[in-house]
């Protein structure tokens, strides 16, 4: 039975060809239009030049290119500058009015959702339902490695959803989360800058067995002596958690958008590390019918050894994609 | 993330007289995946085969003036965009040393959500 997720992408995952200039952000929309992605998450930070001063024109503009396409835009990531200011942290005030701003802006660029920045402080969007209410903007907290969907930070968040009883107050889980195995794109980059193989097998295989970190930095770092490739390599341990993939069901009140995290797919369209093979029958059960939001994030892990091409890894999830939410008319490869 | 494009080489050159340059000046990007308020760009340390040059000597232009570093540290309104070039000025007796030298550049943002700052280093190989 097909489920009603739907598929997307963030331009995030077209950042090297954007910053590069090899790749306008039609470009990007053309091409997910072109692979049935057709929900558009945006950074403004980085796709709209004159942020945050956007006129209606631009704003036009922008509703104008993404349905030419066939397309809609499903998410706007927004980012807080509590350091602004060298001499001192935003005042509590200013972080709500900056919040606030990017409300206004996700609603005059017709969008539904907006990603918070994990590190925003839960009574801070408490203040901000009101104003995500009357704009009818979801603010969906970033559940990002390594925290989960279950951990103290998170669950504030939800509890201050709860006692607000609002629908404009939630997640938005990042699948990276989900990191079953290690990166093969993570561990050939270490060994390419000195990690030795025996010792990048040793922290796979720890990985592998969901040793906790700390044990393996210890290892690595004392008793074999790593050099300090090799312990920053151990040390990525700490941000690869595999979360439990059946928890995320009793989360889907919580949550509308989802960042479909990646840093490699294989040509014949698997994801070597993410679980996505665990997590997508959960949300289909659970009846979600969100957008699962591409975030290719492989581009720094190999652009020192060859061009980049975000849009066959782009592609390849999409099969992926396809073949786990049993969509038909594609061959898997 | 994208340390390794930050510099554009091909645009160096010397800046004042042309019989006696007082500076020299290149194209750069923000090795950062959004753009940035300049006030958190806390410093731009540009070298020369490994010698850093004066914080003073440094000055910073992405279209609208150019800024000293301390002068970037209140510039509240103004951003260096994603993925474009600004200029980086720097004042230098005789400008850019004659024949193959490298030049360095290396980038401390404020990122309100990292706990520790944020480091982009390139280096280029340069002939004027």
């Amino acid at each position: 039975m097909a489920g009603t997720v739907k598929r997307g992408v963030s331009l995030y995952s077209f950042q090297e060809e954007l910053f590069l200039g090899q790749m306008t952000v039609e470009d990007c929309v053309a091409f997910a239009a072109s692979i049935g992605a057709n929900g558009i998450e945006i950074l403004p930070e980085q796709n709209i030049a004159t942020f945050p001063n956007v006129s209606d024109a631009e704003v036009g503009a922008w509703q104008e290119m993404v349905t030419r396409h066939g397309c809609e835009l499903t998410c706007y990531d927004m980012f807080l500058d509590t350091k602004l200011r060298r001499d001192r942290v935003m005042s509590d005030d200013e972080q709500v009015e900056s919040i606030r701003r990017d409300l206004v802006l996700c609603n005059r660029l017709g969008i539904r959702n907006m990603r918070v920045l994990v590190f925003v402080r839960p009574d801070i969007l408490a203040r901000c339902v009101p104003y995500a209410e009357d704009l009818d903007v979801h603010m969906g907290v970033e559940v990002h490695a390594p925290w989960h969907m279950e951990h103290a930070w998170i669950l504030r968040t939800v509890e201050e959803a709860d006692r607000l009883g609002t629908k404009h107050l939630g997640l938005l889980p990042d699948m990276g989360i989900f990191m079953k195995h290690y990166p093969p794109v993570w561990r050939a980059r270490f060994e390419r800058e000195g990690a030795r193989p025996e010792i990048a097998q040793f922290i796979v295989d720890q990985h592998e067995a969901k040793i906790m970190a700390e044990y393996t930095i210890y290892e690595v770092a004392v008793k074999l002596k790593g050099n300090p490739t090799e312990v920053r390599m151990a040390e990525t341990l700490r941000h690869s958690p595999y979360s439990n993939p059946k928890r995320i069901r009793d989360y889907i009140p919580y949550f509308r958008h989802i960042q479909a995290k990646f840093y490699e797919m294989t040509p014949d369209a698997r994801d070597p590390s993410l679980a996505y093979d665990e997590v997508i029958p959960e949300l289909i059960a659970g009846g979600w019918d969100g957008y699962l939001s591409s975030e290719y994030e492989g581009n720094r892990w190999v652009q020192d050894v060859e061009a980049v091409d975000s849009r066959e890894q782009v592609r390849r999830q999409h099969v992926m994609f396809e073949r786990l939410l049993g969509e038909t008319g594609r061959e898997t490869v | 993330m994208f340390d390794k494009y930050l510099i554009n080489a091909a645009s160096v050159h010397n800046t004042g007289p042309h019989d006696a340059p007082d500076g020299f000046a290149f194209s750069a990007k923000l090795g950062y995946y959004r753009g940035l308020g300049l006030s958190m760009i806390e410093e731009l340390t540009v070298s020369i085969d490994g010698a850093a040059l004066a914080r003073e000597a440094v000055r910073f232009d992405e279209g609208n003036g150019p800024l000293t570093l301390d002068q970037m540290e209140t510039a509240f309104d103004r951003r260096w965009a994603f993925g474009t070039e600004a200029t980086i000025l720097v004042a230098c007796q005789g400008g850019f040393p004659v024949g193959e030298h490298k030049l360095a550049l290396r980038q401390k943002l404020r990122v309100s959500y990292l706990p520790f700052p944020a480091f982009n280093n390139d280096e280029k190989i340069v002939t004027l």
